[in-house]
């Protein structure tokens, strides 16, 4: 496989062309899950726990099953009773045993809305009289949803077999603390003992929600011969498949598993909670079941990300050295062990050289919904304390923020403290790009701040696979196996069409089912159009050997004396003989005659991920009668590798940017001492709209990835990264106080202000 | 208690049965197989099932379906005439003003009742107008500039 790396002179990546898939979607007929519907398809609905935490003593379906119109009701029978098992899972990792009983409670019930049965009627009205003829009997036991709280000993314990991991001797008793992660390099106390300034604070963010606008959705049909099909909204249709067949005892072959278009995810959509509870039903009920959850259902009982507390502390030489800095991480997992702790700890620091490192981290489960995945898990919990006290130290040195951030930034063959070495990296091209920016000397107005970030995120590869087809009229099919969240298909037929020589409207890309393409770990951790693009380019180069066997067939000369130029057979030399350019079309419709069909896959385990790094620039106006704050500017600075599609990489860095906007301003969890959310709406737990908003300024930084297609970075995770800090430094800036509490609400500034004396 | 509704409904004379208790949105929907138009919160918080009745963009999760009788509708359906798409859909495609899609159709009904309500809008004004309608994946940047694109475009001012 070549790849270009920093090449230019590409003919179609580079370029903007409309995304193929973009029709069906501004005139209302792309498909998504709930929007599939089946032959004589029932309606599901789940029954959910109102308590925090509690025993479930008995469930009687007897009166609900006995409502004309229900067709089946569904408990934790209905699944397989697991044994813990971890598995790999898009960013991190993933226990069988958690997401069995996440998706349906067995004994014990964890938090306000974790599934306790399920029903399916032949309508969605009956289902929902239904849910109440369902009788559960509970016993409440005290429930902790503080973290703190949930760390401390006589604290409810969720779990009796959980033991604290990561420490010896093994507890002797079981607690919520599941794990502690420890990443060290140096010697934090020499390191310390040699700095002339130390920056230090404690600082907390509550859990907040990816908040797809798409409520989770599918519809699954079970067939007499076992054999099933699933049409779901999710990350990754071969991870639907795998999960339902692992949580119900199928085999994989039974189940075919068809990507629905997917409305948002943003690592929300990496695991299941309706899949397996429809097919469950569908198997009991013998007709298809759809079941798609309502926005409180979602607030309730899917993502949110963590809650935090860290600590950091960082340690410099009165030139700006840093020489030393230590980080401790409590983070929520929600009712299973499983939070990014270890992503937090790693992403805080990777951005800099730092001789001496100590950063421990604590992974703990409390009576809230499972944490999923939230762009870049973890890494904006990282920034946000850490980034937050690099501004500290900048202003304890008196010294330029992005300064400080060039003098000690990561380079070629600078170690992380968690052992992996940079390669390739651009965090030094980013940082210069944003201290050179207009932005960074503009005048700022009366209450206003600037503040700057930077962050981080690793990237990744994984399994994967693509299949390009050459068609009779010498058009191409591909197929991407990955559902495509933001303009995958665009990106990945570019990337086949500038291998074979096509403009990029005679390439179109679907994205495949499980049963038309081979196996694809699922979307996330930024590596679709790295890691499929990997693939697009082995499948396409495959092609294109074949389309210069059949011109060497055609010519009557040896392929090794044909070359492939600008979409056409050319013969390699003068030697070669003196034919003209064959072009694909021709040698497509001549496939026939010359060995038939001209079309391939590509399957591989994707390596060599180049890490993304942002650096943002963020102008805050603070009202300081009521506290509110709002963007006025805002420039994201992103070493991206190559752009392939450059609309789509600046949406990822304004979708990104907007995000981090709300998750450091208005977004929360809030509970009350009942234990139950309080706002599972998008009335009361507020997304950016269009009018909180400012342009966002997104500027791409392009250093090669040389280990991917055309020097491609992934792109869509590391805009989150930076937000939060850099608004938290703007504030800084326009008021002097310092906000170390997520989100920076009305509230918290009105009361800094107030702090201060105004 | 079925109840039978006659409507115009982009453009077309539809009659369709429902129940007392049922919204608009279900109605188009699951009754009348116009899934364009989008359920993200049940609530009028998010405005993907907006659509154009009478005139003025309403939250169709929020109205009953027996409210449609006699109005005129206008869905994301309804915004291409003859297989041509509308401004709008041409200049979202254009300025890569969707990622996942799934708030389009509601936002794409929402631009059109402020571009006909008001065809030379301010920033401020299409982002006031776009208020009720989220979007996770985009930051609003791109469908901003788009709707300036389209409004220009139907002003007649176009340049290429």
């Amino acid at each position: 496989m070549t790849f270009l790396g920093g090449q230019t002179g590409q003919r179609v990546v580079g370029t903007r062309p409309i995304r193929p898939d973009g029709v069906d979607k501004v005139t209302g007929r792309a498909i998504y899950g709930a929007d599939a519907r089946l032959p004589n398809m029932l309606e599901g609905r789940i029954k959910r726990s109102p308590h925090p935490h509690a025993r479930i003593l008995r469930i009687d379906a007897s009166r609900a099953l006995a409502l004309e119109g229900v067709k089946a009701v569904v408990t934790s029978d209905d699944f397989v009773d697991l044994p813990a098992q971890e598995v790999a899972a898009g960013d991190g990792s993933m226990d069988f045993r958690s997401l069995s009983l996440n998706l349906m409670a067995r004994g014990k019930v964890l938090y306000e809305g974790h599934p306790v049965a399920a029903v399916a009627a032949t309508t969605g009205q009956i289902a929902e009289e239904a849910l109440d003829l369902i009788d559960v009997e509970y016993e409440a036991l005290p429930h902790v949803i503080d973290i703190e709280a949930a760390m401390a000993s006589g604290a409810p314990v969720l779990h009796d077999d959980l033991f604290t991991a990561g420490v010896t001797p093994r507890p002797e008793k079981p607690s919520n603390v599941a794990k502690r992660i420890v990443f060290a390099q140096g010697d934090v106390v020499a390191g310390f003992a040699e700095a002339d300034v130390v920056a230090e604070g404690r600082y907390t963010t509550e859990p907040v929600h990816q908040g797809y606008i798409e409520p989770h959705a599918c519809v699954a049909s079970w067939n007499a011969d076992g054999q099933s099909l699933i049409i779901s909204s999710s990350q990754g249709a071969f991870m639907v498949r795998a999960y339902t067949a692992k949580l119900l005892g199928l085999e994989i072959a039974d189940i075919r598993s068809v990507p629905a278009e997917l409305g948002g995810g943003f690592g929300g959509k990496t695991t299941v909670y309706l899949e397996p509870v429809a097919l469950a039903l569908s198997r009991r009920a013998g007709r298809p079941v759809r079941l798609v959850m309502s926005r409180e259902e979602v607030f309730r009982a899917s993502g949110p990300t963590s809650g935090s507390v860290a600590e950091v502390k960082l340690g410099a030489r009165r030139d700006g050295t840093i020489v030393a800095a230590e980080l401790v991480f409590k983070l929520q997992a929600g009712a299973f062990p499983g939070s990014p702790v270890a992503l937090s700890g790693m992403c805080a620091l990777a951005m800099y050289d730092i001789p001496n490192v100590l950063i421990t981290g604590y992974d703990v489960v409390s009576n809230r919904p499972k944490v999923a995945a939230y762009r870049a898990p973890g890494a904006p919990i990282g920034s946000f304390g850490t980034e937050s006290t690099m501004d500290e130290l900048a202003r304890k040195l008196g010294m330029d923020p992005l300064e400080l951030r060039e003098k000690n930034g990561a380079r070629e063959g600078t170690r992380t403290a968690y052992g992996v070495v940079h390669r390739d990296i651009g965090f030094l091209e980013t940082v210069r790009a944003a201290k050179e920016h207009p932005h960074y000397r503009a005048p700022l107005g009366p209450n206003q701040g600037r503040g700057v970030a930077a962050g981080f995120w690793f990237n990744i590869g994984g399994e994967s696979s693509a299949a390009v087809n050459i068609n009779e009229d010498g058009t191409a099919s591909v197929i991407s196996p990955n559902p495509d969240v933001g303009g995958s298909r665009a990106s990945l037929g570019m990337i086949a069409a500038e291998v074979l020589g096509l403009p990029a409207e005679k390439v179109r890309t679907v994205v495949g089912d499980t049963a038309s393409v081979p196996y694809s770990d699922m979307t996330g951790g930024s590596r679709v159009t790295f890691s499929i693009g990997t693939c697009m380019v082995g499948a396409a180069e495959k092609v294109v050997e074949q389309l210069k066997q059949r011109a060497a067939m055609l010519w009557g000369i040896s392929p090794d004396a044909v070359e492939w130029k600008d979409g056409a057979a050319v013969p390699a030399g003068p030697n070669a003989g003196g034919f003209e350019p064959l072009p694909l079309a021709e040698i497509a419709a001549k496939a026939g005659a010359t060995g038939g069909p001209i079309g391939a896959t590509y399957s591989t385990k994707v390596q060599g991920a180049g890490a993304g790094f942002g650096v943002h620039i963020c102008d805050a106006e603070v009202d300081r009668e009521t506290g509110q704050v709002r963007i006025v500017r805002y420039t994201a600075v992103q070493d991206v590798g190559r752009a392939i599609h450059p609309s789509y990489v600046e949406g990822q860095i304004q979708g990104g940017v907007a995000q981090g906007i709300g998750w450091a301003l208005n977004e929360e969890y809030i509970y009350g001492p009942d234990g139950k959310l309080q706002n599972p709406g998008f009335l009361d737990y507020r997304v950016p709209v269009a009018s909180d908003l400012p342009m966002i300024e997104a500027v791409m930084v392009e250093v090669p990835n040389p280990r991917a297609p055309f020097g491609l970075r992934g792109v869509g995770e590391t805009p989150i990264v930076p937000p939060t800090p850099a608004i938290a430094n703007a504030i800084r800036a326009a008021i002097g106080k310092r906000l170390c509490s997520l989100p920076m609400s009305p509230p918290k500034v009105v009361e800094a202000l107030d702090g201060a004396g105004g | 208690m079925t109840m039978k509704i006659s409507t115009t409904l982009n453009g077309e004379s539809v009659d369709f049965l429902c129940e007392p208790n049922q919204t608009l949105l279900e109605a188009l929907r699951d009754r009348l197989g116009l899934t364009g138009t989008k359920e993200g919160c049940g609530s009028g918080d998010c405005g993907a099932c907006s659509v154009i009745m009478n005139g003025r963009v309403v939250a169709s999760c929020l109205v009953l379906a027996a409210e449609a009788e006699g109005a005129a509708i206008t869905t994301v359906e309804g915004l291409a005439k003859d297989g041509v798409l509308h401004p709008l859909q041409q200049r979202f495609l254009e300025h890569a003003a969707l990622q996942c899609g799934f708030c389009t159709p509601g936002i794409l009904v929402a631009a059109k009742a402020l571009l006909d309500a008001n065809p030379n809008p301010t920033e401020a004004e299409v982002r006031l107008g776009l208020a009720g309608n989220l979007c996770r994946c985009t930051g609003y940047d791109k469908i901003v500039r788009a709707v300036f694109a389209a409004a220009a475009d139907l002003r007649g001012e176009t340049v290429a």
